[in-house]
This record gives structure tokens, sequence and C-alpha cells, in this order.
């Protein structure tokens, strides 16, 4: 039985705890007496017959008829899939979405179905190479329906394979990918690795034009965003897509909505002694983390990501249901949360976090500064239901290298907004304002996100908007080990320690603040009461 | 308001006065105090016609736009007669050049001429490193050329000749105001037979500098200079250089030949054969001459401290403060002859009012007889003000000057030879080897000191014979002036050098002046770089029309060896690429040097291997190359230069010797792409053979211009990014020539220049593909056939 998430009060006997730094790890002592640390629920049991569930849900589906009776022969299927920014770190094959999609198939092939599209539900994110796509859909998928042409990447710059499907009562339009709007039936096959995906975002998103999508991806809409893995009524970026939602329902094709959850089993030996409470390490554990460590210091760069990024987790499937969007999604939940939620007491003046080597917008790339910021402030910071885990106007302090690093094939357009617009300001909607149409419209951009592998010329400014309601409301940000012009342009204060952040982080907190770590690796969300 | 009269105006009111040399510093002092203190007389000023501005266009730019008219124009400011009034009333430029017969005038230059009272003559070679011919055409026969003109005229104004004391040559003791000719060290010259040498060794040495022996040597090292910049550079560059020696064999001459007679420089060698020329041809004119010793800023008029151009001692000063120079040569209890400008003005005006029958035949306006400045007493009071207000260096930190031991010149000599020596050897190291960008900088820095060197060798040379110059030159008829004018005229016209407090001279006025005007840093703190912002700025404005890019090491790190590569293994399986790379590897070294050699003809060489390439199996590989080699191998910093120009309303080129395929991912960065092109055969495959010459070298240039007549653009207004010297001419086609990452021998021409260099690199933590190869593809695709 695995055990439930756990709030560690630090004394004078607790161990320094893991943080990680980018590509490496340290080892950080906490101020005892006032200090805790909030560690994920263990790994949740997977599902033992996977296909076997699988072909459950598809027959037994939530608010919907099961899906072999919305086949039939001659119609238009398509089916649509999350992209590569999930699941972190990615899965050892079969991938969820592989055996998902192959059970799909095989009841559209049962019901001589044959125009069927698979589309990558990219968004404006990088289109996959063609070792991601085999690595997600396996192999017989990619070579029976790539040559064709019936498997391909969703292109929110295609205009003429978009179709607006509508107007919200807010005025918002929603614009889809056409071959997903015109089919008879849309199945979209989901993994649930937060509670902020999924559900009306999965189409409204994956599936959208830009045009769509800066609808709610914008500043302001992210600044009132104040609770993204908690209550959707605190999430504006949650309404306005679930406005959409309503939209596509009315308008819309039928839509047959595939959602599967994941347990926290992430890094695989000889890594899975990150993912273990520190005072439980064994003797091995510990040698295992020197080795490492050292090892790693000495590790150029380069080869260090090659490491990290061919990390393949040993995942696996808790749940999968399948129905109607707005149902499914509310059980995805329960068993997401199932998985991550730990309830914490009360609110803390310093949180720390450790920022790893990947968040969802670089897999098989390089965590550049600004996706720092996004993991940091967008992502973990969000990790909470009810209220953040930092009082507003406390301190975080993250904890990575912060290196000047591109990938210049990935994110060109992050390079530079770097050099351009940060300088100029790090404030989400004035940047919004001044500069993001010169990026979204860009034609250079706009030429390598729909021929190469590169995130939409506007992404940096959406990475930018995720973390916008952490930046305000966080007093001071901090950033252990970074290099320190960078992180000054990112509007942070850098430290070469985690004692001198605790000195800096002082003028704000004053000399005795409460300080809460969110220890990661594994995801959790807090439930702050 | 203008001064009132005095005896001095009074004489010279009504007259009409001709000026030679105006826009030199004498000159230019000159003009001012006779507009501001000698109120009606009129002035005509024989000026040069330059090749884009006319004699009165250059008065108005370079004479009167001095801040020397800065106290006129104030005073006139309000009156009902303002500055440029004043000046269109009394002022009249005619066309006119000393250095030819009949002084180059027009007919009514002439009849403006004629009807002058007085010719001030003030038009010199100053400049120490003067070719002979043209000193000597300039100096020696411009007297004579006055002269024969007024005689042609008919005229018989009073001629004043500006001469030096130095016509006196090198000698100890006192050099009283006389003709060289009729003192007692005259060697009897015949100035007839020094022009016509002068003139035949120009004629001479044109002819040597066209010896094909010497003419092959000035081709390689034009070469070694620009690399490959193609054929019309390269022989320009070689004119230069040829012209150039001409011009270096004379002023060597001149020297030679100055020493050989007795005189420190052609300067005062050509000087003083002039003055003997003009007495001999004068006829009926009646001529004054006034030699002045060192002239330096101002003592009190126009300003304390007014100095226009440095011409003798002030680079000497700044070079011991910037630390150049460590030592200089002199005799510490000698005497440095300096004069401010204002006297010797004063002197010049003095000696025409008094008139042709009562003027000296020479006065001689000069320190050293009357109020001594002795070398240690300058020395000492240099470095001590440089102590207490130093220069900067470029790093923001103050330069220590040296104390001065009063070496001889040898040795000094000794220590620059051997400073130079290390220069140099450092200099062709840097050369050899293959840098870029900010390395390649220090190789520009370095020989920037080298030229520094050189400059404070010539400072040695030539001055080191002025200070250790031990004549005193007498003035006895200068005080005679003096004693003849009354109170007025005389703080008017204060020309008394015993007026002259040298320690006050020196420490407020002179060395405050002359560093304002080098400009000199003279604050703490490291420069901000507001010259490449500016640069920047000018490049990234609104007005410009075009930018044209190269492309590699311009805007990406990558070459048409590595695209052949990429799109050659594409296809293969393991071993086959193995074979691949092993024979590209031993085949290096054979390419890169014919790529040096010619980069056409190794275009040509090369694209041969695409022969019988299927089109459509290029086509559809080239696709990734984009993703794949280029931007991995990609300067962000360029990419975003040129969408910077685009947005601002530029058009955007790329001109390279890449083949187009290669090319076609970048097309939405440019509006015109220039690239090289291969046949295609009927069967759908390459031919291997290009379609016209590569873009490469002066084609470049070509093309561009052509682009730009076709189009209605400016060249002017035009932009090229370029990293090598084989680029220089559409660099120099261009307005805004850009350096990006250059190689040793362009960061070099850039900084001489003043050129905007770039310096972008690849962005940080991209992948490093090992070899440029393509990713292995499956089976099918590897077998994939193009018909």
């Amino acid at each position: 039985m695995p055990r439930p998430g756990f709030v560690l009060e630090v004394d004078r006997s607790t161990p320094p705890v893991l943080f990680w730094r980018g590509e490496n790890f340290s080892l950080e002592k906490l101020p005892a007496g006032r200090s805790r640390v909030i560690y994920p629920p263990e790994p949740l049991k997977p599902i033992d017959d996977v296909d076997g569930a699988i072909r459950h849900a598809l027959l037994n589906p939530i608010d919907q008829d099961p899906l072999p009776a919305l086949l039939f022969p001659g119609m238009k299927l398509t089916i649509a899939f999350d992209d590569v920014s999930l699941p972190l770190p990615k899965m050892q094959r079969p991938d969820t979405r592989q055996r998902v999609i192959e059970a799909v198939l095989d009841m559209a092939a049962d019901a001589g179905v044959d125009d069927v599209h698979i589309i990558a539900a990219l968004g404006l994110h990088r289109r996959m190479h063609e070792y991601e796509l085999r690595h997600a859909l396996g192999d017989r998928i990619y070579d029976a329906f790539h040559p064709r042409g019936m498997l391909y990447q969703h292109d929110a710059e295609d205009h003429g394979n978009l179709a607006v499907l509508g107007e919200t009562a807010h005025g918002e339009v929603l614009e889809i990918n056409k071959r997903a709007a015109e089919s008879d039936l849309l199945v979209y096959v989901n993994i649930n690795s937060v509670p902020m995906d999924g559900g009306w975002k999965s189409v409204c998103t994956g599936l959208a034009s830009y045009r769509c999508l800066s609808e709610h991806h914008n500043g302001h809409t992210l600044q009132h965003t104040r609770s993204l893995s908690g209550h959707r009524e605190h999430s504006a970026l949650h309404q306005s897509i679930w406005r959409m939602g309503k939209v596509l329902r009315d308008n819309g094709p039928k839509l047959f909505q595939i959602e599967t959850s994941l347990n926290t089993d992430m890094f695989p030996k000889p890594f899975d002694f990150i993912s273990k409470r520190e005072w439980e390490w064994t003797a091995k554990d510990r040698a295992t983390y020197l080795a490492t460590t050292k090892s790693l210091e000495r590790t150029p760069l380069r080869l260090a990501r090659k490491i990290f990024h061919g990390i393949q987790a040993p995942h696996r499937m808790t749940s999968v249901q399948a129905g109607e969007t707005s149902a499914v999604h509310e059980v995805t939940l329960e068993h997401v949360y199932r998985q991550q939620l730990v309830p914490v007491e009360g609110q803390t003046d310093v949180l720390t976090m450790g920022i790893p080597f990947v968040c969802p917008y670089n897999p098989d790339g390089i965590m550049n500064p600004i996706l720092v910021m996004c993991m940091g402030l967008g992502y973990l910071f969000n990790m909470y239901r009810n209220k953040p885990l930092v009082r507003e106007g406390g301190v975080i302090i993250l904890t990575h290298p912060t290196y000047r690093e591109f990938h210049p094939v990935h994110h060109p357009s992050y390079i530079d907004f770097f050099e351009q617009v940060l300088p100029d300001t790090t404030d989400p909607v004035v940047m919004g304002q001044k500069w993001e149409k010169q990026y979204a419209e860009d034609e250079w951009y706009r030429h390598l996100y729909r021929t190469g592998n590169a995130y939409h010329g506007v992404h940096p400014f959406y990475a930018w908007y995720w973390g916008a309601h952490g930046q305000q409301w966080a007093g001071k940000v901090i950033i252990v080990g970074g290099d320190a012009p960078t992180v000054r342009r990112l509007g942070f204060t850098p430290a070469s320690t985690m004692d001198d952040a605790f000195e800096i982080a002082s003028d704000v907190v004053g000399r005795s603040p409460t300080v809460t770590h969110l220890h990661v690796p594994a995801l959790l969300v807090a439930d702050v009461s | 308001m203008v001064d009132k009269t005095t005896v001095i105006s009074e004489n010279l009111a009504g007259k009409r006065i001709a000026i030679t040399g105006s826009t030199g510093f004498v000159g230019t002092a000159l003009v001012e105090r006779l507009l501001r203190s000698v109120p009606d007389c009129e002035l005509v000023l024989l000026v040069r016609p330059s090749k884009r501005h006319d004699p009165a266009e250059r008065v108005r730019r370079e004479i009167f736009k001095n801040n020397c008219f800065d106290r006129l124009k104030t005073q006139l400011q309000g009156t009902d007669e303002p500055f440029d009034a004043m000046v269109a009333r009394r002022v009249h430029a005619i066309g006119g050049d000393v250095s030819t017969d009949g002084l180059g005038l027009d007919a009514a230059g002439r009849e403006v001429l004629a009807r002058c009272d007085v010719v001030i003559h003030s038009a010199a070679a100053v400049a120490f490193d003067s070719p002979l011919d043209s000193a000597v055409e300039i100096n020696l026969l411009g007297p004579v050329r006055i002269a024969e003109t007024l005689h042609t005229l008919g005229v018989t104004p009073h001629l004043v000749a500006v001469s030096t004391c130095y016509v006196a040559g090198n000698r100890r003791g006192s050099a009283p105001e006389e003709l060289v000719s009729e003192g007692p060290f005259d060697l009897g010259l015949n100035w007839r037979k020094e022009v016509q040498a002068a003139r035949r060794l120009r004629s001479d040495l044109e002819a040597a500098s066209r010896d094909p022996e010497h003419l092959r040597e000035l081709r390689k090292e034009a070469q070694t200079e620009l690399g490959a910049a193609g054929a019309p550079a390269l022989a320009a560059k070689t004119e230069q250089l040829r012209e150039r020696w001409v011009s270096d064999q004379l002023v060597e001459a001149g020297r030679a030949r100055a020493a050989s007679v007795g005189w420190p420089d052609a300067y005062a060698y050509t000087k003083a054969l002039g003055e003997q020329a003009l007495t001999e041809v004068k006829g009926d004119v009646p001529v004054s001459i006034v030699r002045p010793s060192i002239i330096e800023s101002a003592l009190a008029e126009p300003f304390p401290g007014w100095i226009r151009g440095f011409r003798m001692a002030e680079p000497v000063i700044l070079s011991y403060a910037r630390g150049l120079l460590k030592e200089f040569p002199g005799v510490p209890e000698g005497t440095v002859d300096v004069i401010p400008v204002d006297l010797v003005v004063a002197a010049i005006i003095a000696v025409a009012a008094i008139g042709p029958e009562q003027a000296p035949r020479i006065t001689q306006v000069a320190s050293g007889g009357i109020n001594p400045l002795r070398y240690q007493l300058l020395v000492d009071n240099i470095r001590a003000w440089f102590s207490e207000h130093p220069l900067y260096d470029a790093e923001g930190q103050p330069i220590d000057v040296p104390e001065w031991v009063f070496p001889t010149r040898g040795k000094v000599q000794k220590q620059l030879r051997r400073a130079k020596a290390i220069a140099e050897t450092a200099e062709r190291t840097l050369q050899a080897l293959p840098l870029r960008g900010t390395q390649a900088s220090w190789a520009a820095k370095l020989e920037e000191r080298k030229n520094d060197i050189d400059r404070a060798w010539e400072y040695v040379q030539l001055y080191g014979l002025y200070t250790e110059c031990e004549a005193i030159y007498q003035v006895d008829q200068l005080m005679a002036i003096w004693d003849g004018l009354d109170d007025t005229d005389r703080e008017r016209f204060n020309l008394d050098p015993r007026s002259v407090d040298w320690v006050r001279y020196i420490t407020t006025i002179h060395l405050p002046s002359i560093v304002q005007h080098s400009r000199a840093k003279t604050t703490p703190g490291k420069n901000r770089n507001d010259r490449t912002d500016r640069l920047r700025r000018s490049v990234l404005s609104p007005e410009r029309h075009l930018a044209a890019f190269d492309l590699e090491n311009t805007l990406i790190a990558s070459n048409v060896v590595e695209s052949y590569s990429f799109l050659a293994t594409r296809r293969l399986n393991v071993p086959e690429r193995v074979r691949y790379v092993l024979r590209t590897l031993a085949e290096a070294p054979g390419l890169s040097s014919l790529d040096r050699k010619d980069r056409a003809d190794f275009l040509r060489y090369f694209y041969r291997r695409y022969e019988d390439a299927p089109v459509g199996q290029i086509d559809e590989d080239s696709k990734d190359l984009l993703h794949q080699l280029i931007l991995l191998k990609s300067f962000p910093a360029g990419m975003r230069r040129v969408r910077e120009h685009r947005a601002l309303g530029h058009r955007t080129m790329l001109i390279t010797g890449a083949l187009d395929f290669a090319v076609e991912g970048l097309r939405p960065l440019f509006d015109v792409i220039v690239a090289a092109e291969m046949t295609v055969r009927p069967d759908g495959t390459y031919s291997g053979e290009l379609k016209q010459v590569p873009p490469t070298g002066e084609t470049r240039a070509q093309v561009l211009a052509d682009y730009c007549r076709a189009e209605g653009l400016r060249l002017e207004e035009c932009i090229a990014y370029a990293d090598s010297t084989s680029d220089l001419p559409m660099l120099e086609c261009v307005g805004f020539p850009v350096a990006v990452n250059p190689e040793t021998r362009l960061a070099a021409i850039a900084r001489k220049r003043g050129w905007l260099v770039e310096n972008w690199s690849k962005s940080a933590g991209a992948p490093k593909p090992l070899l440029p190869i393509g990713n292995l593809l499956s089976d099918r695709e590897r077998k994939k056939v193009f018909s």
C-alpha cells in the first residue's frame, strides 16, 4: 500500500533535503524549527490489465454511447492526441497513447471506417520529431499512417485548414483544426499529468488556432488565474476554456474524450533515489547520490542533457475513462488528486523549489532562462488548491543554474525574446501590448514553426504569462546558483548559496521566516488550508 | 562692438588685402584679427577650389565655421551689421593655387588681385612629411609665382611673405634677421637647379615605381593586406601602394637633401630657398619677410588657447601624455623657440601697416633671443601638469607619465626600433592565425599600436632636430616695430615675446587647450561603447534602403562543404557514410587551399560533385537542411538583424556562393536571394555545372549595384554585412558596411575606417553534431527512388 503525501517538520536531526538544480542536484540544510518539507504521495498501484481497462472504458463510456456505436463505414474519424509535452519524463514504451489509439483503431477497423486521420494536438508547441512520434504512437501506427499523409501534426497557422465554430457569450472565438471540426467523430486521447490539463482544454488548446489561443493565453487572463490546479472558478483561463467547451459541444463535431492518469513513478534506477525521502536513504542511495552529483559536475552540459533527456520513466496508468468531456474530466481529476494531493496547513513566508532539467516546453531540449521562470512561477508555484503555499508578498527561492543557453531549432523566438523583450519589460501585460503581435506575426518564426521543430513565435510570451500570477504574488524571487546577469534579466535576484538566499530574503520576510520546501520530483498538489 | 581706430587700423583703412593660406593656422587667425581689429579693410582670400566645393563654399566651411570667429560673431550679434553681412561686404574669395603658374587665376581673379594694396603670402606645405617635390612647388616656387603674377598684372602691392626662423638652418648661436644667402654660412645653392632636381626626381621615381619586379612586389603586398578581395580591389590597392611608395621616397629624399645642405627638414630648406628666390625675382614689388619660429596656441587673441590643427609640439606632448613616448631627445638647457599665434598675426599686420618703405626687410617673430623657454622648464611643467591632470586609457585608468631623462636621439631611436620590431612580429603571427571576431580585433589593436610607434618614430626623427637646434633667433626688428607703436596699438596688437609668462602659458593655456582639442579621454571610467551604438543606430535607421548579407560566417557558421556532406550522406547507410567521411577528410586540405586561392574556382570545382543528383531528391532533402544543419549553426543575432531590417521597411538581400537549393530554407528572411545556380539536364538531374559566375568577390558589388540601379535604390543608403576581405568590394560599394565576426585583415580594415563591427555567435548550448551529416533514415526512405 503506497504511503500518502507527508509534511515533514524540520528539526535538528533532519538530514539535508534534495533540490533539483537543472542537470544536477544538491542537498540543502533547511533552518530547524521553522521549516517543513512537503513530500508527494508514493506512486499509486497501477492498473494491471491496461488493455482490458482501455477496452472497458471505450465500451462503457460516461454519458456517451459506446465507441463502436459511434462508428460507421464511410465516416470521417479523427483521432487527436496530446503531444510531446506530456508525460515528463517520457514514458517507457509502449506509451499510453499508443495503447489507446491502437484500441480505437481496432474498433474503427471492425466498423469498416477507413477515413481516419491522426493528428498531434500540439497547439503552438513545436512539431514532434519522427522519433518522438514513433515513441508516442509505436512504429506500427507510424508506418501505416504517416507515409499516406494520414498522421500529421496540427498547424495553428495553416489558415486554409482551420474552421471557426462560433463565439462564446464573452465574444471569444473558437477556431480549431478544420479536419477535426468537420469529422463525424473526434476522438481525443489525453494524458492527464497535472490537474490543469484535460477536459475542454484538450481540444480548445491542442487543436486551436493562434487567434483562438490568444483569447485566454494572455497576461491579463493569467494574472487573474488564481488556481490552475484547484478550483476552476478561480481560474480565468479555465473559465474561458470551459466557455469555449460549451461552443464546441453545441457547434462542434461529436467528441469522444479519452482521459488517462498516470502514477508518479518518474525515475528508473539509478535515479530512483531522488524520489525517496532523504532520511530513508540507504547507504547505497547516499553513495549513488555522491557518485551522480560528482560525476555530473564534471560532465559537459551537453552530455548531461543527453543523459537526462534519455531517461524513460516507469510511469504506469492508474485510470482510463472515456465519454462526454466534462463528466470524464471530473473522474480523471479524482484520480489525479488521489495521486497528487497533500493536505498542508497554512501558508509559509518562504517557498523553496528545485527546478529540474525539463518542463513541458523543452523535451529533448534546453531549459532556457524563460522556461526556468515558467517552471518555477508557472508550474510548481501553481501546484496548490485553495491558496498558494507561500503567503502573498512572501519569497520564492528556486535552485537552477539558469545558464544563458537556448536551443536554436526548438526555441528561436525565445532567444530574441530574451535579448529584445526582457531588457525592455518583464511585465506580462506591458509586453503583451508592446511586443506580442510582432512576435506572433513574424514570418520567419511562422516558417520555422510550420516547417521545422520550433515553438511558435509567440510561445515565449505564453511561457512568461504562465508565471504571471506567481510573479505578482511573490514579494521577491531568488534563484540560487544561477548565472547572475541572466537571473537579473528575468527580474529576479541571484544568490550563490541557499544561506545567501535566506539572507537576501530577510529584507522581505525578516530574520526567522517560516520555510516550506516543495519536494520535486514527483508531482504533488498542496491542498493548503 | 568693433574696436575703435588705432594707428595700425588707420593705416590699413580702406586697403584691400589679399591673403594666401587663409585656411591654415596662421591664415585663419590673420583673417579673424583683420576683420575684428582693422574694421575698414577688405580681404581677398586666394583659396584652392576643392573637388567638392568652390572657393566661396570652402571659405565658409573651412574658415568662418572655426571657433576662432566665435568672439567676433558674439560682438556683432544684434548690431546693424551681423557677422554674415559683414563677411559678405568685406571678404571676397577667389580661386587660385600657388603651386600652379599664374596662380591658377581666372580673368576675374586676376582683376581682383590687381586691385589689392597688400598681399600676405602665408600658404605653405608645413607638414614634416611633405614629399620633396610638393614642398618645392609650394614653399619655394609659391612666392616666386606670386611675384611673377604681380609683374604680369603690372602692379606693385606690398608683399608680406611669411617664412620661418628655421631657414637659418642647423647652427649654434645667434641667427640674425638677414637672408641666409647674405650670411656667413651660405653654400651658394642655385634655387633653379634645386627645383629641376626635385622635378626630375619625381619623374625618376614614378618610372622606378613601375618596374615590373617592383609592381609584382606591390601586388603581393596588396594581396597580403586584402586577401581574396577580387581583381579590381587588388588593382586599386596596388596602385595606392605604388603612389604611396613614390611619395614616401620623395619624403625621404627631401629629408636627405635638406640634411645634406644644413637644414633640419625639407620645410626649412624649401622655405630658405623660397626667400632667396623671392628676393631675386621680386623686381619692383616691395617685399617684407616675416619669420615666426614654432607657432603654438594663442596667448590671448581671439581667446587664450585657440589653436587650429596639430602641427609641431602637440603630437609629441600628447604622445608623451598617452604614455606612448617614454622619452624624447633634447638638451635640457637648450631653448625651445615657441611663439603664440596671436603674436605672429600681430607682427604680420604691423609689418603690413607700417608699409613697404618703412617695414623691415626681414622680421623674426621668436622668443629665444629675448624671452627664452628652456627645454627643461617645458618638460618639467608638462610632466607636472599631466601628473595632476592625467589622460585616461580605454579602460578608464589614468596614464602615468614617465620621468623625462633627456636621452640622446640615438638611444630613443633604438628603443623605438625594438618596440616596432616586436609589434611587427606579433602582428605577422596574429595575421597568420585563423582568428575571427574579438580575437581578430587584437590584431587590429596591435596594428594601431604599430602605427603609433611609427608616428613616434617620425616625431623623434624630425622634432628631435628642432629641440636639439641651438640657434638663437634675434628679434631686433620686431622690437623696433614694438617700440614704434603707441599704447593703444600695443594693447590691440601685442607682438612682444616678453609678454609671455611661460609657466602660466604652458599650464593654463596651451596644455588645457591641446588636451581639449585632441578629444583625449580626461575622465575616469570605462567608455560606454557609444560609437558602436551610434553606428548601429545609423544602420538601423528607417532611411536606409537595403541590407545585403553574406551567408557563411556572417549569418551561419557553416559552409558549402557541410551542406554538400549533409545532402550527399542523407540517403546512405552506415558503412557508406563512414566511407564518405573518410574520403572527404582526406580531401580537406586540398579543398581548403583551393578555396583560399580563388573562391569562384573552388566553387566550380566543388559543385561538380552534384553531377547526376536527381533534382527531386535534392529538393526534398534540402528541406531538412535548414532545421537539421543551418539553424543549429546559425547566429541568432544575425537572423534577428535581418528581420529588424525588414521591420524597418528595408529590403533584404542574401548574396552567397552557396547553391540556391541549399539556401532555399532562408527564403522567408530575404526579398532577394542571389546564389549560385546549376543547370538541370532533361532527365531531371543536375549537371554539376553552374549557370553563370558564382557571386563572389567583386561580382557581389556588381550584383548589388545592378539591383540598386534597376530598383531605383541608392547604394549610399545600403548596408552590407560580411566577414572577410573577399567581400571588400561589396562592403566598399555601400554607404554602411558592417564587418561581422571579421577575420584579422578585415578587422584591421574595419577598425581603421570606423566601420561597425558585430560579433555574433552561435546559440550557446546548441547541440553540436559531430559531423555535418543527416539523421539516419529508415530503409524505406533511404531507398526511395526519384526519377
